[in-house]
């Protein structure tokens, strides 16, 4: 039995995962903490979701080791699994569709699950169709609400121009709803602030302040591999040893994808697969 | 050549109240540097857990900690705990707990070396360098040297004179100004290494208690035995962060003239 007015919660996390580190999964903790302690939530479970390779971003490794490195980071968690679906996917799927593929997915175990339940999938589509109402309509239903994880980056991302459709800003944030970490250096109340669209759903974005600073990035951990340094401690040990095993970040994989457009961008804005001569940068 | 590079002991001392991941960081980032510099060859690593009576609020029992720190350092294959210094009726000074350590590093090297001549008789009566001992710290601790009355100007010579310092900050220049400042530390600045972690990794085993108390959770900060250590123990409450509240850390009460005992000195 749920307490009066606890909503059950749902924890998505989108990204490259390229390796798994022990910040994104802090990030799930910092998380639960905070929602729980608003007293309003209970976070029922958190999802890992790996982009799939067709994201094509520079030095992503194929997307069988990057689950497989997830789950054995996951495994001594009681309440984080990782999903391949979007992993799976021939094509990048934009962040959005992979929200709503959770989401459905998650009503559809609600339904199976209590089959007196009357309301069905009736108003759904036209939900979709309309301007989305505060994320009111996730909590009309009795199943557990779904929000995006993300680090203050991939909210300032919605920024950055050609990267994201601004229909699916909208749905994530306004229908679902996030829940931002944040670093010490980053203000992401100033950023929502100085967007219209992020600070009419202001109250659908939790914003996680992180106090004990913490910045391990998969990119660093790439390039400490790389060079042979140690990255004990920074990775679940089962992950440093599965790297190890296939001998994963090498100078040559952090060349896949190297003059390949992301997918977004190609998609939004029609680029070339190609990035031409005069727009490669020596480190994108 | 490898056999040629100076076999290299890192010892670090400390509260480890509780032992972090952030802690055993610090020797896989000091293990790596100390390599690239091509002179040493790191053998192993100490944590060297302070006793009770140092007198630091909220400090847990040295058995609690020593436990935990077993428990965190079972998967490591070059770090280890060691007991003498929490065993010591009074707290101990840092270079006693170093001269303690570097005489057993000392004799059980000339034990090897006297069993590797007496087998071979004619090979290599030399078994390479004799082995070191370095203080592995944190960012911090170098600015400990100027808290009046915590150190003794000849103990700081002797730590980094005689054996050594490898301190890893966290970048930004306050490590090399703190040196630049210190007469004394310039003199032995070829013994001084500083180590620069480019990750920021602000896990201090404060905060750690600090979100214990108030029953948030530290996984990925600490490993999981630990945790499981702290839970079934009941350790970090507010009642335990009251211990030696108000008390005057040992080395300020300790007299300075008092003599210290000259360990395999």
């Amino acid at each position: 039995m749920e307490a009066h007015g606890v909503t059950p919660v749902v924890l998505l996390a989108c990204g490259s995962f390229n390796p798994v580190t022990n910040m994104h999964l802090r990030m799930f903790e910092l998380a639960r903490d905070h929602l729980e302690d608003t007293g309003q939530y209970r976070v029922v479970k958190g999802i890992i979701s790996p982009v799939g390779d067709g994201y094509k971003k520079k030095g992503l490794i194929e997307a069988c080791h990057r689950l497989e490195m997830a789950r054995l980071a996951t495994e001594s968690s009681a309440w984080i699994a990782v999903d391949s679906w979007e992993s799976l996917q021939p094509e990048w799927v934009e962040t959005a569709k992979v929200v709503r593929h959770h989401f459905e997915k998650l009503t559809a175990e609600q339904e199976s699950f209590d089959d007196t339940d009357t309301v069905k999938y009736t108003k759904k589509r036209r939900i979709e169709e309309n301007c989305f109402e505060a994320s009111s309509h996730q909590k009309r239903r009795d199943g557990p609400q779904l929000l995006l994880l993300c680090g203050a980056d991939v909210l300032e991302s919605f920024g950055i121009p050609n990267l994201w459709k601004q229909e699916d800003i909208a749905e994530i944030v306004g229908r679902y709803g996030l829940v931002c970490i944040t670093r010490s250096s980053n203000d992401p109340h100033k950023f929502i602030h100085q967007s219209d669209m992020l600070w009419k759903y202001r109250r659908n974005i939790h914003v996680v302040h992180e106090w004990v600073t913490n910045d391990i990035s998969a990119t660093h951990v790439r390039r400490a591999l790389r060079r042979g340094r140690s990255v004990r401690y920074l990775l679940s040990d089962a992950v440093v040893r599965y790297i190890q095993q296939y001998d994963l970040y090498s100078v040559e994989s952090e060349q896949k994808n190297a003059n390949v457009v992301l997918a977004p961008l190609q998609r939004y804005t029609g680029a070339s697969k190609e990035v031409t001569a005069a727009a490669a940068t020596p480190d994108a | 050549m490898a056999n040629r590079r100076v076999p290299l002991v890192l010892l670090a001392c400390g509260s480890f109240n509780p032992i972090t991941n952030q802690h055993m960081r610090l020797f896989e980032l000091a293990r790596d540097h100390m390599h690239s510099t091509g002179q040493y060859q790191v053998v192993g690593g100490i944590v060297s857990p302070v006793s009770d009576s140092y007198g630091k609020q909220g400090l847990v029992q040295a058995e609690h900690r020593i436990a935990m720190a077993k428990l965190a350092l079972r998967s490591s294959n070059w770090v280890t705990v060691d007991e003498w210094e929490s065993q010591q009726p009074d707290w101990t000074e840092t270079v006693v707990t170093m001269r303690y350590h570097n005489g057993r590093i000392l004799r059980e090297y000339e034990q090897r070396a006297g069993l590797q001549t007496d087998s071979s008789s004619n090979t290599n009566p030399h078994s390479g360098p004799s082995p070191q001992l370095k203080l592995l710290c944190g960012a911090d601790f170098l600015d400990t040297f100027k808290i009046p009355g915590l150190w003794q100007d000849k103990h700081v010579e002797e730590v980094v004179g005689r054996f050594g310092l490898v301190s890893v900050s966290r970048g930004g220049l306050q490590p090399e100004r703190t040196v630049h400042q210190s007469d004394m530390l310039s003199r032995h600045h070829q013994n001084i290494f500083l180590v620069r972690e480019w990750v920021r990794n602000e896990t201090s085993a404060t905060e750690v208690r600090r979100a214990l108390r108030r029953g948030l959770s530290v996984k990925y900060l600490v490993p999981d035995s630990v945790i499981e250590y702290i839970h079934q123990h009941n350790l970090y409450t507010e009642d335990s962060e009251r211990r030696n509240e108000g008390l005057v850390l040992r080395p300020l009460i300790k007299k300075a003239h008092e003599p210290v005992n000259s360990l395999d000195d």
